[in-house]
């Protein structure tokens, strides 16, 4: 009888002896990080909406013999044990028995399919005012030169030697877009989902640290003066409704695997538009945005699981999303200075740092940026236009790499 | 395929299909405004 009881009170210490052993440091670790994150999100308010989950779901996942993320059933032994009934095996018994995972099941349910991603998109685009992109189009551009880290960076992490679809899912960072990251990444990289998206959502939140640096120092005194006219164009409510269905169809024509992507926040920007669905509108940017967030931010802070995190992979994965960032301002600014000396200096190469998805930061940077050196310089409209272009251009750079790899795929 | 090969071309053409698609969205946004402009319809928005 007293043996029975120092037994159950073995296993109820399981948990807490294993944080002393080696493997357990590593819990600790990923203890202490999970608790950054939310510590970041809550008293720093840095991405909160997605820290506070992702650290919550790490905690999760650290905490030692918690089996949350147990995929705990084979849908196939399933199949043959029910066929077979009472003469099924033990092991297929066991094979077959449902016990996953509380988080695995939101993991199932919306990130191995790529569902949530999605849905957030949809938020996005019924959030999204195409206005300034329509009144000056030729600023779209700048939302493809803010794609270009994404290809330069796919090219160092294949010098680091990560395999070919680890490695663009690592590159998708520089979209500078948190669902795109994690839709790319779960269909060809879902071992690096957890860095990935970290990794994404933190460069995201540290754009008015990382760009200004940048700007500064790739363009001189007088580009940074530059002053730029007010939009004079008018747009008709039809264009603004036809616009995301042109979209759909263009980039669904061109590059038909990103098709979920695009149409996903096409579908919101039309909702928004057509203002019959106000109901489906207000849904789509406040309950099923939050739901949705609230579960992939869980999910994917359950994918940080110690012995998987702690690896160096994961440093690799942090400073190339780094870099990515980097080459997109580097880039983006770049660019601007090209049609800063094509325009004769009546486009001002900041904005050119706004061609990245992280919106409406990024279009915040360029006008604070663009005030500290002429107190009168209003940028904020142009760089709204650059920085929608940088949604746009993030997911057509996406799609076009989905695209891509699946042509190629055979040869690799 | 060896990963140079693999890299540069979706570089390349991944950087050119960018632009591309974004040049063509462009010609179709100017289209659009081309053919419903703003003052045929009364209650158009000023950017």
């Amino acid at each position: 009888m007293f043996e029975h009881m120092l037994d159950g009170l073995d296993g109820l210490t399981l948990g807490v002896k294993f944080l002393f052993t080696v493997g357990g440091l590593k819990n600790l670790v990923m203890l202490a990080l999970a608790g950054l994150l939310i510590y970041l999100g809550v008293f720093k308010e840095v991405e909160p909406l997605l820290l506070v989950p992702i650290g919550f779901g790490c905690l999760l996942a650290n905490i030692p013999y918690s089996e949350l993320m147990v995929q705990g059933i084979d849908p196939g032994a399933k199949q043959v044990m029910e066929a077979m009934g009472a003469a099924a095996p033990e092991a297929l018994k066991h094979l077959a028995k449902d016990d996953t995972g509380f988080i695995r099941t939101i993991y199932n349910m919306g990130i191995a399919n790529e569902l949530f991603p999605l849905l957030i998109f949809i938020g996005i685009g019924a959030m999204t005012d195409f206005t300034p992109l329509l009144a000056n189009p030729r600023i779209l551009l700048f939302g493809a030169a803010g794609q270009c880290g994404i290809f330069l960076t796919l090219l160092l992490a294949l010098a680091l030697g990560f395999p070919h679809l680890q490695a663009m899912a690592i590159a998708i960072i520089g979209a500078c877009d948190g669902p795109t990251a994690i839709y790319v990444s779960s269909q060809y990289a879902p071992e690096l989902l957890g860095p990935i998206s970290v990794a994404a959502y933190s460069y995201m939140a540290l754009v008015p640290i990382i760009q200004p640096p940048i700007m500064k120092f790739m363009t001189t005194d007088k580009e940074r003066r530059t002053r730029m006219p007010a939009f004079k164009n008018a747009i008709s409510p039809t264009t603004r409704l036809l616009f995301p269905i042109v979209v759909t169809i263009v980039t669904g024509l061109i590059a038909p695997k990103g098709l979920p992507l695009m149409a996903s926040i096409m579908l919101g920007n039309f909702m928004r538009e057509c203002g019959a669905v106000s109901r489906l509108v207000k849904a789509s940017e406040n309950e099923i945005a939050n739901v949705a967030t609230l579960f992939l931010g869980i999910a994917i802070g359950s994918t940080m699981a110690a012995d998987k995190f702690l690896q160096p992979t994961t440093l690799a994965i942090f400073a190339l999303g780094f870099v990515a960032i980097c080459l997109d301002t580097v880039v983006g600014v770049g660019f601007g200075k090209i049609m800063y000396l094509m325009t004769g200096g009546k486009v001002n190469p900041l904005i050119g740092s706004a061609g990245i998805s992280a919106y409406p930061m990024a279009a915040r940077v360029v006008q604070q940026e663009g005030q500290k050196y002429d107190k009168q310089n209003f940028l904020l409209m142009h760089a709204m236009g650059a920085n929608t272009g940088g949604q746009i251009g993030s997911v057509a750079a996406a799609a076009v790499m989905l695209a891509l790899v699946d042509a190629l795929r055979h040869l690799f | 395929m060896d990963k140079w090969s693999f890299g540069l071309t979706m570089m390349i053409v991944g950087i050119s299909g960018t632009f591309v698609t974004m040049a063509i969205l462009i010609g179709a946004i100017q289209l659009l405004k081309k053919i419903f402009p703003a003052e045929a319809n009364g209650d158009a928005k000023k950017s």
